[in-house]
């Protein structure tokens, strides 16, 4: 691969793969728990927690991004509490890239497992408790598997979504070449000066095959889990 | 001793009201009674999965619930085995997965090997162990959640309605399975129903659910001839409820010679071996009575007996009445019309003989 792709660009496609991995993962024990509120709670200011969720779909990725720059940067009232107890800096960093893509990619991983978790028939979960299963683990055992496909299906979301991320994420760790500059970002970049046109079609079809292989793998263990629960 | 089932609960759901009470000591208790009638939320009681607002729950002397002394086991804590009328297997677990799944949950200080093997054979279920919920007939389904329930070691028993879901040939597949969990588990069983022969053929005793109400509980051939409960609006048919033995098989005319506790019958039900012990079953619209010993009839049986109740005119334009009487040790029930009841002048003692034709026996 590194005969045809230079340092930098080689750079940019495995910094994308990183930033959307470490955002899909980093989202999902949040994404899940949020999910289960949103599909099984019944509390005051459900339908506001459903609102601030779907936001990051609504609102210009440019907005998220300022948002997150002026809460999470060092001067930000986040940022700064992260820095003084935790040392973490997110602003002009891959971390910040990350988090941006995780906003971004958050509601669309929560609809996912919400929908998901409201098609389990709760009467298997009645049938379990009867069985001896607490709470506890009639989620795990129950509820959790069979919501399984949804699950992967909204990981697999939100990794294409941080994959294509760029408004918000350039607008809260800019566009900083082994830093922050994603895929989308090298693409852009090269757009900007003369003769990057090899490079951004060298890079837009690195673009196309990361996105096919993983709409495959998501169908793939689609399938597998689906067969596994195949409806009563 | 204390009853198997000692129960008394309220509850209101909506516009109906649960408050119900009763006791039983019976092996398989039926809660009998017509759709809406209040069988499932009372079992859903039993069961932990609805909270009673007042009321108690006792099992072979152990509380599960009693509200006043602030005592309320949750439902994976009572050790309740429940049938569920859909079988609810969960379709991500094999059969065998199924099967062991509430064994997993049994406390480790209590728990006894699985008795895997004994509840294959009971249920005839050892093939299915590899395959999927999703690849099981509707009959084999209901089978492999009995077992699951079984092998939780319950102390008790739910069935809500199990065969309600299948066709003809399904539930005669499962009857023979439920009878042996009643004759060879130690696990009492209450058995929602409202299908009467189902409820004929393995009640010992049956407990009728009315409008979220017990209307009346005892044991089963009791509870099934009374004239008072037949007499109520769309009530089932009264019925005596026999348990024979076959005496001999007369081969030319294909009849069975019963012993009886209500005397000797001959029934015309396929062919039946010496020595077998059947239940049997005459609807009250099948028995006449007779003041003399009838001749130059064509029934075979002839019972003599003594009325015991004779019931309020009921039925359209109160054109009936029901009676029960007692034949030898046992009480058949009986349905005449009006007129004839008062043309024979039949009043509480008066001496009688029952006819009973032997087609008209059933056997459940």
């Amino acid at each position: 691969m590194n005969h045809w792709l230079s340092p930098e660009e080689w750079t940019a496609v495995r910094l994308s793969l990183i930033v959307a991995t470490t955002a899909m993962l980093a989202s999902l024990p949040l994404g899940l728990a949020v999910a289960l509120l949103l599909a099984r709670g019944r509390f005051w200011g459900k339908s506001l927690l459903d609102a601030v969720v779907h936001l990051p779909l609504i609102l210009p990725p440019v907005v998220t991004g300022y948002l997150l720059l002026v809460g999470f940067g060092r001067r930000g009232p986040i940022g700064e509490f992260l820095y003084d107890w935790f040392g973490i800096v997110l602003s002009f960093r891959w971390t910040g890239a990350a988090l941006a893509c995780a906003v971004m990619g958050f509601p669309l991983m929560v609809r996912a497992i919400r929908l998901s978790i409201e098609a389990v028939d709760r009467k298997l979960e009645d049938a379990a408790g009867t069985l001896g299963a607490s709470p506890l683990w009639v989620f795990l055992v129950v509820t959790l598997p069979l919501c399984l496909p949804g699950i992967i299906a909204g990981m697999i979301l939100c990794f294409a979504k941080a994959m294509g991320e760029f408004g918000a994420t350039i607008t809260f760790v800019s566009n900083i070449p082994g830093e922050t500059q994603t895929l989308p970002s090298a693409i852009y970049t090269f757009t900007q000066v003369p003769g990057g046109d090899a490079g951004a079609m060298r890079l837009t079809l690195i673009s196309i095959v990361i996105s096919v292989a993983a709409l495959f793998l998501s169908e793939l263990m689609a399938r597998m889990v689906g067969r596994r629960i195949a409806v009563e | 001793m204390s009853p198997v089932l000692d129960i008394a609960i309220r509850r209101r759901l909506g516009d109906f009201l649960l408050d119900a009470s009763f006791t039983s000591e019976g092996r398989l208790t039926a809660l009998f009674g017509s759709s809406g009638s209040g069988k499932t939320s009372l079992v859903n009681v039993v069961s932990g999965l609805i909270r009673p607002e007042a009321g108690h729950v006792r099992i072979e002397g152990e509380t599960l619930v009693d509200t006043e002394a602030g005592i309320f086991l949750p439902k994976h804590r009572r050790r309740i085995g429940y049938v569920f009328q859909e079988a609810r297997l969960f379709p991500h677990l094999t059969v065998r997965q199924n099967l062991l799944f509430g064994h997993w949950f049994v406390p480790r200080g209590t728990r006894k090997p699985a008795e895997l093997d004994k509840v294959l054979g009971l249920l005839g279920i050892g093939h299915l162990l590899r395959r999927r919920p999703g690849a099981l007939s509707g009959g084999e389904k209901q089978r492999v959640a009995i077992g699951r329930a079984l092998l939780a070691e319950p102390r008790l028993l739910l069935m809500d309605e199990p065969l309600a879901a299948l066709d003809e040939a399904r539930k005669a597949e499962i009857l023979p399975y439920i009878e042996r969990l009643r004759d060879e588990t130690r696990i009492p069983i209450v058995y929602v129903s409202h299908a009467l022969a189902e409820v004929a053929r393995l009640a010992t005793t049956v407990a009728i659910v009315e409008n979220g109400r017990i209307a009346a509980c005892g044991p089963t051939a009791d509870i099934l001839s009374r004239p008072d409960l037949a007499a109520r609006p769309r009530a089932p048919e009264a019925s005596s409820l026999l348990t024979a033995e076959v005496i001999r098989f007369d081969e030319p005319f294909g009849l069975a010679q019963l012993k009886t506790r209500a005397g000797p019958l001959v029934i015309a039900r396929g062919s039946l071996q010496a020595g077998q012990k059947l239940k049997i079953r005459v609807l009250a619209s099948d028995v006449m009575l007779s003041l003399e010993p009838p001749t130059g009839i064509s029934a075979l049986n002839v019972l003599p007996g003594r009325i015991t109740e004779i019931s309020e005119r009921t039925g359209p334009g109160g054109s009936t009445v029901h009676l029960r009487l007692i034949c030898g040790e046992a009480l058949i029930a009986a349905r005449l019309t009006a007129k004839s009841a008062e043309m024979l002048e039949l009043a509480p003692g008066k001496a009688v003989h029952a006819v009973i034709k032997s087609v008209s026996v059933e056997t459940p």
